[in-house]
């Protein structure tokens, strides 16, 4: 974890601080004067020789204190707080909702596996994962909300009461982006699990075909669900930047898109080396799960 | 041999030694594959699909297909009509046109991109699988690390800091999506490396990079087959987002992502050109790949041979 941590701070620091030609002209804008430039870029600090940039930037990692935003010279880490829990109330309900549905009707379609049931659900899946998410979010916005005025059109509440109104529609349109990919693996799952010889083994002693599923295969299918799951969690942060910039989302993927249209570079730095940091840290979690759940891993 | 007389051989031999059809049977991985997609009705379907969308594209591209992409040839935003079947844009463009000669941005975006990374895939993995040891641990290093930088955030990142163009798009897409292949290729070169024929081809005295490309390479390279039709399809989509977003391919370039991007304003004039023609192309191309994809990787795989 420590070696890849390295690894993420160099890629970061060669991308955003050696590979961006002169940040600081184009920070300082098209008609800045060079003694303006110079300035700035004392001010950025990039007047300093790399290895020193380098060492700053870890600094401001291990300390968490990620200096200001170019653009809006806030605080990087009161920003990235802020964020967070808008973010989280637009992801966490349509993904725990994508789960439990997504599992019940895989286990549904592979229970009548082959017949037109289960057929129609691969294709309408694969249907669902052929339109550009942009698609989903365009229409339903144009339709739902402005043409049959069913839902605000965009906007933010920062009460807690008031902001679910807001959240209706991106939710509905995040459930929808991820049900496909998420029926499709979970019933691939369960297919998988569904010609283990312990299946047979049950239907030879004549369990019937509904406790095969239910207590056998589910049981055993859950182990890479679960494992699915947690490795998908830092979907929770980013999932959503398209959402969150449609509907005026005050959150972290809004806030990245941002920093990347405005090129403030500090923030996209920060947000990328925290995502990878949850990234790693959901990696080992899912690990760790697993061999929790499945005891034959930590047998072995 | 092409399919229709290994075919005809086939029918022969079943009428006069029926227990020797499986021997005179050409059968390799390969071949077996070859025989389960024919048979599968949606695999040929989806395939001709692409192959249409292939041909599409290069004709636009050699300027048979709608040479005026760029041209005004009437009012801007003029209804769907049967000239302009899916109207004009806000420069009095035709919309069909720039749907279709994005079909092929797209196109050489998802070939471009994921030959990349078939190439940086297929050669790490190998290498790290292979040889095992410092090699190893360095490759596995570098894609652990490029693995847990979310995509979201890489892609855009490196198509920022290259600047704006299709080839950056290609370059970005490709050098940030190998790491599944390469996984999955070094697992298999690890698994194969001590088995009975490469240690014969080592007896006969062959040096490594005849092992590693001669021997054990056609042995894993249906991974990469599948792993290119993913990839192909993450590339398109990707393309499209990053189009949007205004860090893919530059605004005079055709694409669906840019004409998404003009959708979004559009959609409350109301004008549904941009929408319906990106959505509708992008649809059936991605749709087509995916069941074709599907079917690929089932042909291939040898565990659902008998079912």
């Amino acid at each position: 974890m420590i070696p890849n941590l390295f690894g993420i701070t160099l890629i970061t620091f060669i991308l955003f601080n050696i590979l961006v030609s002169d940040p600081a002209t184009r920070f300082a804008g098209k008609y800045a004067t060079a003694e303006r430039v110079e300035t700035i870029r004392a001010e950025l600090g990039l007047d300093r020789s790399l290895p020193e940039q380098y060492l700053f930037y870890l600094k401001q990692i291990v300390t968490l204190d990620f200096g200001r935003s170019w653009a809006t010279k806030q605080k990087i880490t009161t920003m990235i707080n802020d964020g967070f829990s808008a973010t989280l109330c637009l992801t966490i309900p349509p993904f725990i909702a994508s789960i439990i549905f997504s599992l019940g009707l895989a286990m549904f379609a592979s229970y009548h596996r082959g017949s037109f049931f289960d057929k129609g659900v691969v294709v309408v899946c694969l249907a669902l994962m052929s339109i550009s998410s942009l698609v989903y979010i365009l229409f339903l916005q144009n339709v739902l909300a402005f043409q049959w005025g069913l839902f605000p059109v965009s906007g933010w509440d920062p009460s807690w009461a008031g902001r679910w109104e807001y959240l209706v529609l991106p939710w509905i349109i995040l459930f929808v982006l991820l049900l496909g990919t998420d029926i499709l693996v979970y019933r691939s799952v369960i297919l998988d699990e569904a010609y283990q010889d312990y299946v047979r083994t049950a239907r030879a002693k004549g369990v019937s075909n509904w406790a095969v599923y239910t207590k056998h295969i589910l049981k055993n299918a859950l182990i890479p669900v679960i494992t699915m799951v947690v490795i998908g969690m830092p979907f929770l942060i980013t999932g959503s930047f398209l959402i969150e910039s449609f509907f005026g989302i005050p959150g972290l993927g809004g806030m990245m898109l941002k920093a990347l249209n405005e090129s403030d570079f500090p923030v996209i730095k920060a947000m990328t080396v925290i995502i990878s940091i949850a990234y790693m840290f959901f990696n080992l979690l899912a690990d760790i799960v697993y061999s929790l759940v499945d005891p034959r891993i930590r047998l072995s | 041999m092409n399919a229709q007389a290994n075919a005809q051989i086939e029918t022969s031999h079943e009428l006069l030694a029926p227990t020797q059809v499986n021997l005179n049977r050409r059968n390799s991985l390969w071949w077996d594959a070859y025989r389960r997609l024919k048979r599968d009705k949606v695999a040929i379907v989806s395939f001709w699909v692409i192959v249409a969308y292939v041909v599409m594209a290069i004709l636009a591209k050699l300027g048979i297909l709608f040479p005026d992409v760029a041209l005004s040839v009437g009012d801007q935003y003029m209804p769907f009509s049967l000239e302009h079947p899916f109207g004009t844009d806000i420069q009095g463009r035709d919309v069909l046109a720039r749907a279709v000669h994005g079909a092929a941005t797209a196109l050489s975006v998802g070939f471009i991109a994921s030959s990349i990374a078939l190439v940086i895939g297929i050669t790490l993995g190998a290498l790290a699988g292979y040889y095992g040891g410092k090699v190893d641990a360095l490759i596995v290093w570098l894609y652990t690390t490029i693995d847990s930088i979310p995509y979201i955030l890489l892609i855009p990142s490196l198509t920022f800091v290259l600047g704006r163009g299709l080839v950056n798009v290609y370059i970005a897409v490709g050098v940030t999506s190998w790491v599944t292949l390469c996984r999955l290729v070094r697992a298999e070169f690890m698994k194969h490396k001590s088995r009975d024929y490469v240690l014969a081809a080592e007896a006969l005295g062959a040096g490594d990079g005849r092992k590693i490309f001669r021997h054990i390479l056609p042995n894993v390279a249906h991974i990469g087959f599948v792993q290119f039709g993913l990839g192909f399809v993450s590339a398109i989509k990707f393309e499209v987002i990053l189009s949007y977003l205004g860090v893919g391919v530059d605004p005079t370039t055709p694409s669906w992502g840019i004409m998404l991007d003009d959708a979004k304003l559009e959609l409350s004039r109301p004008f549904w050109g941009n929408l319906t023609a990106a959505t509708l192309f992008m649809f059936f191309l991605v749709l087509a790949f995916n069941l074709f994809n599907d079917a690929l990787r089932e042909s291939l795989d040898p565990k659902l041979k008998n079912k």
